[in-house]
């Protein structure tokens, strides 16, 4: 299963070669996660839409290599944003991927992008 | 940079390798760790919890990537077999050459075993290592009984893990006591009845000579001619310092084992050689508890970091265990040797409690002492022996509880000097808690662990730390708020009532108007549950504020598959109906278990399976079981009058009226019930959160009782009540709980925590006198006309049911699902 973790690397807007047309906006919770399937890869989209920003990380839980990010519960520990796995509840920083409440790995993160009604990802691949 | 190596990746060597990165600068050391064991350090002190399930990543004390984040190169499988001190160079068995500035040997022990005839045979093992305990899960599956030698604290776990084997245990001491460096003969014998209790034979003063058996062992024979016929032996009867190493290059070795060390734990022959942990001897001691190795790991730290170092001159042996699940602690000096001194002994055969003190010849001081049984005075009485701080005028007080009636809570916090140590692990001190809550404003358990690791280690501080905690915070005048979490300054108790006066009924209202930030994993459930208990609406609704078991009204287990429980009230179900549960198990490839509260449990489904599978429990004429939700479980019940030659009122029928009553009613934690036909009590009635019992009077109603880990008896409420009657208070009992628990608290918590217990429980609920009797009611009578299957409105609305898929962008469901096959049906792919 470590193996699954190293296909996972979190991407920096500047380096992004691939946006990825995930799904259209109405297809994802307000205000919550859904899961979306790029290549072999699980990725977790969150739309915080209180506050207008969207977030994209692994759909892995490195703590028990569980493909359940995307359905966390999100929220915000100060301004960070942030999901809960919804297995044991560590919690990830959806900017950093920091694990905010134990000694867990972090998770890698993808920027995304709203267009015309559609929500991308972007890789560097 | 300092090239450091540690030979020994135990608990201590990592414990160094922590400390050492915490107290240094990236780049001050380059550290390589050689351990001879296949994985990396892992948590000796709890392994014998691998016999009851722990996997080698739960013991694990830090992951392998751990090692690589900090820049330290861990070679495990790897022996170190020379020491080469002119060169200063390490050299493995596989020939791996290193050189060091700084050599740390952290080797650890091996199990001693005693000189006994027959030791090789097969069958016969030793307790130490992972790879001892899978040896001996193997073999035992073949064996029926076992002995372990060594009845002191290492045997013991030894004797806990060959019981949970299911194997029929002997514990084999040659002294005439239990535990004898920590008990005296009076606490041994208690110890010993409670674990003949468990089913343990306990032989004492038995010198084992041989071991029997013709290549395997088939039993023990004994110096005084008595034998004893086993398959299985293990031994545990102490450690051996791994001081070998150390003896090949030259270092001086204690003639009792162990490397030798002075006060600053540097090797008497060699400075640029340290030993720590339970490899060193240290004055002619061995240390073999893990809380004074991790001390001399922090010494050496210091040392090689320049900071200042006290001298290790010894470590207070004091402990406090759960062995067996039986309490056990012994402080300063158990046995009253050191000097003249006084005890106060407490016995009860009957309950197996054991207490001992001993006080100065002057009564003054608290010199140690012992507890089997109840040892929740331990951490209070070593904090008195360790700063000698002036006993109260009844020192039996100590071990007796004040008798007076008045609390006691809390009240020796204040005496305590301030460098007195709460967590012996981590070295952490009544003055660093104290600086943390009043300078940095820590409020919580969480934050002070992670803070200073306070409680981190072996736990045994944690109800200290947290007892001390409350102290600090009312000391401070800070009021004790259970405020929900950082989105909300208020209480559930608060919130709930905003939420009926203001009308909200959405999570976004109520942080709009009372709240701050985005929300988090705490208050979105229990806002969430505040709703559901006010208005009864569908919880779909708001999906994404419920957490994921309620969220895909499923019950989330190992591999990310849910599983279904329908309804089956009173565990009344006709055949027609389990024929349908078996095709529908069968059709989607389910694994079925009848579950604890009398229905059955369907597992492996996945999510966007989940609404086809409800599709035909529906059309057979199920309905949601909310195993999934912090709402009414099950009404268990006996066959009651209709069959049982016993009973005396009809228990099924009973049970199906309360259980549809409640069906779907959300709480601030599970909730369970109980009817039973008669005074026998088969549905075990006094173990639930409510449960009746029939009289030939009428019901008895007990309520807040408890199973799980810390299991309680349910209270009697009220005697000898008809049906309606008993329904009435019901409904109060339930409303009442669910407007005043805090989040999660199940209703024996809330009674703990009610101020006047059951007694004032009984005012409200049967005497009324709040006068709110006919609002619970009215409120209860609310939820029950409100009730609507939370799975037939899924089923039956495209929108609800197009949520259940695991991609938003594939239809195909979760490709890393998989499973593998145990007694004819499947099981999650272990993690």
């Amino acid at each position: 299963m470590s193996a699954n973790l190293e296909k996972y690397q979190t991407a920096a807007t500047s380096r992004i070669t691939t946006w990825f047309k995930a799904a259209p906006v109405s297809a994802l919770p307000e205000n919550g996660g859904a899961c979306i399937k790029y290549k072999d890869l699980q990725i977790a989209i969150y739309k915080f839409s209180r506050r207008n920003e969207w977030y994209a990380c692994q759909n892995l839980c490195p703590h028990k290599m569980q493909m359940a990010l995307s359905r966390g519960m999100i929220g915000s520990q100060g301004d960070e944003p942030k999901v809960a796995c919804p297995f044991h509840k560590k919690t990830f920083s959806l900017k950093s991927g920091k694990n905010l409440n134990g000694d867990t790995c972090s998770i890698d993160t993808y920027p995304v992008k709203v267009e015309d009604g559609f929500v991308y990802v972007g890789f560097e691949d | 940079m300092t090239r450091i190596i540690v030979i020994g990746n135990g608990m201590v060597g990592y414990k160094f390798c922590e400390k050492l990165l915490a107290a240094s600068s990236h780049g001050d050391f380059q550290i390589t760790v050689f351990g001879e064991e296949p994985w990396p350090a892992y948590d000796r002190v709890h392994l014998s919890t691998y016999f009851s399930g722990s996997k080698v990543d739960d013991l694990s004390m830090a992951p392998r990537t751990w090692y690589q984040e900090k820049g330290i190169e861990l070679r495990t499988n790897e022996l170190i077999v020379a020491i080469d001190r002119e060169q200063k160079k390490v050299i493995s068995h596989s020939g791996t050459a290193r050189h060091y500035d700084k050599l740390v040997l952290a080797t650890g022990s091996a199990a001693f075993v005693p000189p006994i005839r027959g030791v090789e045979k097969k069958g016969v093992f030793v307790y130490r290592t992972i790879e001892d305990l899978d040896a001996i899960m193997a073999f035992g599956k073949t064996a029926r009984s076992a002995a372990v030698i060594g009845g002191g604290l290492l045997g013991l776990e030894a004797a806990k893990a060959v019981m949970d084997m299911g194997l029929d245990t002997h514990v084999i001491e040659f002294t005439p006591k239990l535990m004898p460096r920590q008990l005296d003969e009076a606490g041994s014998a208690i110890l010993k009845s409670k674990l003949e209790d468990l089913g343990i034979s306990i032989h004492l003063s038995k010198n084992t000579t041989t071991i029997h058996g013709n290549g395997k062992l088939t039993g023990l024979e004994f110096a005084d001619g008595s034998d004893l016929s086993v398959d299985m032996l293990v031994i545990s009867a102490g450690i051996k310092p791994r001081d070998e190493l150390a003896k090949t290059c030259g270092l001086s070795t204690a003639p009792r084992g162990g490397i030798i060390v002075n006060e600053s734990l540097q090797t008497e022959d060699d400075p640029d050689i340290f030993a720590i942990g339970e490899a060193a001897s240290c004055q002619n001691m061995i240390y073999g508890l893990v809380a004074p190795g991790y001390e001399m790991a922090s010494q050496v730290v210091n040392q090689l970091c320049g900071k200042a170092s006290k001298p290790f001159l010894g470590f207070d042996m004091s402990t406090k265990l759960k062995l067996l699940g039986v309490d056990v602690a012994s402080f300063g000096d158990p046995f009253g040797e050191t000097e003249s001194t006084k005890a106060i002994v407490y016995e009860n055969k009957n309950s197996g409690i054991y207490k001992r003190i001993n006080v100065s010849k002057d009564g003054k001081r608290l010199l140690g002492g012992l507890l089997v049984g109840d040892a929740t005075a331990y951490g209070m009485l070593l904090q008195m022996t360790q700063n000698q701080l002036p006993l109260p005028p009844k020192p039996e007080d100590l071990i007796l509880g004040n008798r007076d009636g008045q609390a006691t809570e809390g009240a020796g916090f204040k005496s305590l000097p301030a460098e007195v140590q709460i967590c012996s692990c981590e070295n952490v001190t009544k003055g660093d808690i104290c600086q943390l809550i009043e300078n940095e404003g820590l409020g919580s358990l969480d934050e002070i662990k992670s803070c200073c690791k306070a409680g981190t280690g072996c736990g045994g501080c944690v109800p200290m730390v947290n007892d001390l905690l409350k102290h600090q915070l009312k000391a401070l005048g800070k009021q004790v708020k259970n405020n929900l979490c950082e989105h909300f300054d208020y209480s559930r108790q608060e919130l709930m009532d905003l939420v009926k006066i203001k009308d909200i009924r959405s999570y976004d209202e109520l942080i709009d108007q009372f709240g701050k930030g985005d929300g988090c994993e705490i208050c979105k459930p229990a806002v969430a549950s505040i709703l559901a208990s006010t208005w009864n609406e569908l919880i779909t609704r708001q999906d994404t504020i419920q957490d994921t078991n309620d969220r895909y009204l499923a019950n989330i287990q190992k591999g990310g598959t849910y599983s279904v429980v329908p309804r089956i009230p009173g565990g009344e179900i006709t055949p027609e109906k389990l024929i349908v549960i078996g095709q529908v198990a069968k059709k989607y490839g389910l694994y079925t278990k009848v579950t604890g509260g009398q229905r059955i449990d369907m597992f492996g489904a996945r999510v966007d399976q989940l609404p086809d599978i409800w599709e035909e429990l529906i059309d057979a004429g199920f309905e949601s079981g909310h195993a999934y939700g912090k709402s009414l479980r099950t009404v268990k019940s006996c066959v009651g009058s209709t069959w049982c030659r016993y009973g005396v009122q009809d228990a099924v029928s009973f049970a199906i009226q309360v259980e549809e009553r409640y069906r779907g009613l959300r709480s601030p934690h599970k909730l369970k019930g109980a009817v039973s036909g008669c005074i026998r009590e088969c549905a075990e009635a006094q173990s639930k959160d409510f449960g009746l019992i029939a009289t030939e009077k009428g019901w008895n109603l007990y309520v807040c009782g408890n199973g799980g880990s810390k299991p309680q008896h349910a209270q009697l409420l009220v005697n000898d009540v008809d049906r309606e009657t008993v329904l009435k208070y019901i409904d109060r009992f339930l409303m009442f709980y669910i407007r005043t628990a805090e989040p999660l608290n199940r209703t024996a918590t809330w009674l703990n925590k009610l101020e006047g217990g059951v007694d004032y429980l009984r005012d409200v609920v049967v005497n009324d006198t709040l006068g709110i009797g006919e609002t619970l009611e009215k409120e209860m009578e609310f939820m029950i006309q409100t009730y609507a299957c939370e799975w037939k409105e899924v089923v039956n609305n495209p929108q609800l049911r197009a949520k259940f898929k695991h991609f938003v962008n594939d239809d195909g469901g979760d490709p890393s699902v998989a499973f593998q096959e145990m007694r004819g049906q499947k099981i999650p792919a272990s993690w």
